[in-house]
């Protein structure tokens, strides 16, 4: 049976509206809930990078991180912004615009509520298919990496995807990021996997992810190279604490 | 001489069919085995060798086929004789990418663990070509409930393939089931991984082994 033109159009038209309005209701309804699985999620990865979460409760997990964290906003000149909320800055948006330009949240762990125990820098870069984002956990010190949470949109399951799961972040525990010199490397994932004599700026890489392991790879220097400025006075803050004390 | 012609009406009454006739039950039948989509009719085997690698995911996505397999054939189904032949396809897809988008949603919501590992590839069940497959060969051409059957039959018959597949895949590829370190709980604290297996070519492996397996039993010859 053929149907006549406006019969198709007429009913292509009711088609649209109705599939139209259910998806958006149920975007509608749907978006609270979303909205508060994507805020956990956020701030779970925060204290993720420095504490072990996996027992936490979601409700536990946001009033830890009201009791445990801190936070500042700084430029790539090290200023504190104290306009800028940092749970607020979009690290995704801020990646899009000039190194000169971005907010970069940073975030203070203290487990007792008084010195800082960890620093911990957002930051965003792109993968293989997408966008990857991290946060990268430095000791108190600034150097050594306590932790680190990563994350991805759409790298492959299985291959670049594992860099959100903790066999890989494990293994950036204890790195460090500036050599013996004080000068600021960054960490390398280098390619293949069981790769021995890893140097304490080397990770071992995934097989079959490489440009995943790569787009880390520029993430972290990147990025590092982008709060050195933060970085680095902080140390220095911290020696002349110590020699003052 | 005049020839009566005595018109019998014969009313035939049918008898109604059987809630599971053996027709019907045929119909659900055949797709998990004879006629299984995967391994016979070697469709669909893009998300299989995707989503495979570990358990817990290949369950939501099995969960997700049959869902949108099933309401699909219904919806295609019950508007048969309504929907335009020249946009037929269009009207498919257009039900598939909804039933697929609302799952995409509940997922995000109310499991966002798994909306990430899964996000992309929950999406692309819409050009899974096993749905759009059984809705062009049958749900266009028969009525509700057989179409029901025949999605029920045929998702479960990619649902349970996928799910032997991550099975083996997890159990050789990472040692574990459902995220469970089998060899370690059994004392093999040193047992080998096979990255093989988290790669695709372990799907392909088990995939093919599956199929020999099944082709051997029920006697299959290529034709």
């Amino acid at each position: 049976m053929q149907q006549s033109n406006t019969y198709i159009i007429i009913f292509t038209a009711l088609m649209t509206i109705f599939f139209g309005s259910i998806l958006s209701i149920t975007r509608m309804k749907l978006e609270p809930i979303q909205d508060i699985q994507v805020e956990i999620d956020t701030k779970k990865k925060i204290l993720g990078a420095v504490m072990e979460i996996s027992s936490l409760s979601p409700e536990e997990i946001l009033s830890t991180y009201n009791k445990k964290m801190k936070s500042v906003v700084v430029n790539i000149k090290g200023e504190i912004k104290d306009s800028f909320v940092a749970e607020e800055v979009n690290v995704q948006k801020n990646f899009k615009v000039n190194p000169e330009d971005r907010q970069y949240p940073v975030f203070m762990y203290s487990n007792t509520g008084e010195s800082v125990d960890a620093y911990i820098f957002p930051m965003f870069g792109n993968g293989l298919w997408d966008w990857i984002s991290g946060f990268v956990a430095l000791d108190k010190d600034l150097n050594r990496v306590i932790g680190v949470a990563f994350d991805h949109k759409t790298e492959t399951p299985g291959l670049g995807a594992r860099i959100s799961s903790s066999e890989i972040q494990d293994r950036y525990k204890g790195k460090e990021i500036y050599d013996d010199d004080g000068k600021l490397v960054s960490i390398f994932m280098l390619r293949r996997e069981n790769n021995d004599d890893l140097s304490k700026h080397e990770v071992d890489g995934m097989s079959g992810a490489t440009i995943t392991g790569k787009g880390l790879n520029n993430m972290l220097t990147h990025y590092f190279d982008c709060y050195r400025v933060f970085i680095e006075e902080k140390k220095l803050e911290n020696t002349l604490k110590i020699s003052y004390e | 001489m005049s020839s009566e012609v005595k018109e019998k009406e014969t009313i035939k009454i049918k008898p109604s069919e059987g809630f599971l006739s053996k027709r019907r039950k045929k119909i659900l039948i055949d797709p998990l085995d004879d006629n299984n989509p995967i391994s016979i009719q070697v469709l669909g085997i893009c998300s299989a060798l995707a989503v495979t690698i570990k358990l817990e995911p290949t369950i939501i996505m099995a969960i997700s086929v049959v869902f949108v397999m099933i309401f699909s054939s219904l919806i295609t189904s019950i508007i048969r004789n309504y929907i335009p032949t020249r946009v037929r396809i269009i009207v498919q897809l257009a039900i598939i990418a909804s039933l697929v988008t609302l799952v995409s949603e509940f997922l995000k919501a109310f499991n966002y663990e798994m909306f990430k590992v899964l996000g992309a590839f929950v999406g692309l069940i819409i050009t899974n070509c096993i749905i759009l497959g059984r809705l062009e060969a049958y749900a266009m051409g028969n009525k509700p409930y057989d179409s029901v059957l025949d999605a029920l039959g045929n998702s479960v018959g990619y649902a349970w393939i996928i799910l032997t597949v991550a099975f083996f895949r997890e159990l050789l590829g990472s040692g574990s089931v459902l995220g469970f370190k089998v060899f370690e709980f059994i004392g093999l604290n040193s047992f080998p991984t096979n990255a093989l297996f988290v790669d695709s070519i372990g799907a392909f492996i088990i995939l093919g082994i599956l199929i020999w397996i099944q082709r051997s039993r029920n006697g299959y010859i290529e034709n």
